[in-house]
């Protein structure tokens, strides 16, 4: 997507640095105060994640190098009334992989994938304590972006779900994987299975999400959280972090594998094809 | 425990409230989707303020091809 990186406003004035402290997005921006970084997701209708997305995930992910010596605590939350973030860009996935042939749109899904799993590994492992500030719609690769996070803190009328099944794929940015590991296969087993979507007192009765607040108090809730993480040493907290939290590598290989074997089937194309031509209007619904 | 009744008007008292709709111009038979001019996103809202508000988890699964406040009523009165 030319054009994404020239649209990435560093505001600080230091573009050779890798510290940029500010930055500004079509789909996000991202701002360093008082240790605390927090990463806005913007994009219409509700932070679909495609390719621009990613350019500007990456943008961030290495101005995150940059800052988290100054940091202590990450936040990601959404500036958009449907939600935290409905997953990946269907369309464009759909769109992009009709004008290719089979081949190519495997090579182009599992390169995709590759850079969104860098990214997502970085916040994974960052030696600060990240949370994501979550409300409404949280599908798919949304939900994956959240559980890349070490707390989830909920509004009240947050959802989780994945609902990749139903386009006859698996989730293909870590999901599996990072929930297995914070919660157990059996947990992975309903939600992957059945595609059925939780609300935010259901997550939080498994083990899902930290904090459940009123609705459009998830912010507030972090923020409040993030000061507190700054009371603590952060050499500390970022080797408790690690030794807490390993990162599934194998098994996050493994999954851009079967996605892409996946992906390859026909019964992909005709599931996407559905999806982006539904007039249903529970399209989300597995 | 609800009566039947009892939770259908909560569900239309709920509905009206989020959606600020006039609850005298819904009734039980209403396709909600059209009534209240939602969408699939807004459709989940009302899901979880029924969940919330009931204290059940529905499965949205089971919502397929529901469209009417009276068999939504039926099948949240099944979970309580």
């Amino acid at each position: 997507m030319p054009g994404v990186t020239k649209d990435i406003q560093v505001t600080d004035g230091k573009a050779e640095s890798k510290a940029l402290s500010h930055g500004r997005g079509s789909g996000l921006s991202w701002s360093l105060a008082d240790g605390v970084i927090e990463l806005a997701l913007h994009r219409e209708p509700c932070n679909e994640l495609g390719s621009a997305s990613l350019e500007e995930l990456e943008k961030f992910a290495t101005a995150l190098e940059g800052m988290q010596a100054k940091a202590h605590a990450l936040v990601i939350h959404s500036a958009m009334k449907p939600g935290f973030c409905a997953g990946a860009d269907l369309r464009e996935l759909y769109q992009r992989s009709q004008a290719m042939e089979k081949a190519e749109a495997v090579k182009g899904v599992r390169e995709f994938l590759e850079r969104i799993h860098r990214v997502l590994n970085l916040i994974d492992a960052a030696p600060l304590t990240t949370i994501a500030a979550v409300h409404g719609v949280t599908f798919g690769g949304g939900f994956e972006l959240a559980l890349a996070c070490d707390l989830i803190i909920a509004d009240k009328m947050a959802r989780f779900c994945f609902p990749e099944l139903r386009l006859g794929l698996i989730p293909g940015f870590g999901g599996i994987p990072r929930l297995k590991r914070d919660l157990g296969n059996a947990v992975v087993r309903d939600l992957l299975l059945t595609g059925r979507s939780i609300n935010a007192t259901k997550a939080q009765q498994i083990g899902l999400v930290s904090q459940v607040v009123g609705e459009g108090e998830a912010l507030r809730a972090a923020r409040a959280t993030a000061a507190q993480l700054g009371k603590f040493d952060r050499a500390t907290a970022a080797a408790a972090k690690k030794f807490i939290k390993p990162i599934p590598q194998e098994e996050l290989r493994r999954e851009i594998d079967i996605f892409c074997e996946l992906f390859a089937r026909p019964a992909v194309q005709a599931g996407l094809r559905k999806f982006v031509e539904s007039t249903d209007a529970q399209p989300y619904l597995p | 425990m609800n009566t039947a009744e009892q939770t259908l008007d909560e569900i239309l008292g709920l509905a009206a409230a989020h959606f600020r709709v006039p609850r005298e111009k819904l009734r039980p038979d209403d396709d909600f989707f059209k009534t209240l001019g939602i969408d699939s996103l807004q459709t989940l809202d009302l899901l979880t303020k029924l969940e919330n508000h009931f204290r059940v988890e529905l499965p949205d699964y089971e919502l397929q091809g529901v469209s009417d406040f009276r068999t939504l009523a039926g099948k949240i009165q099944a979970r309580l």
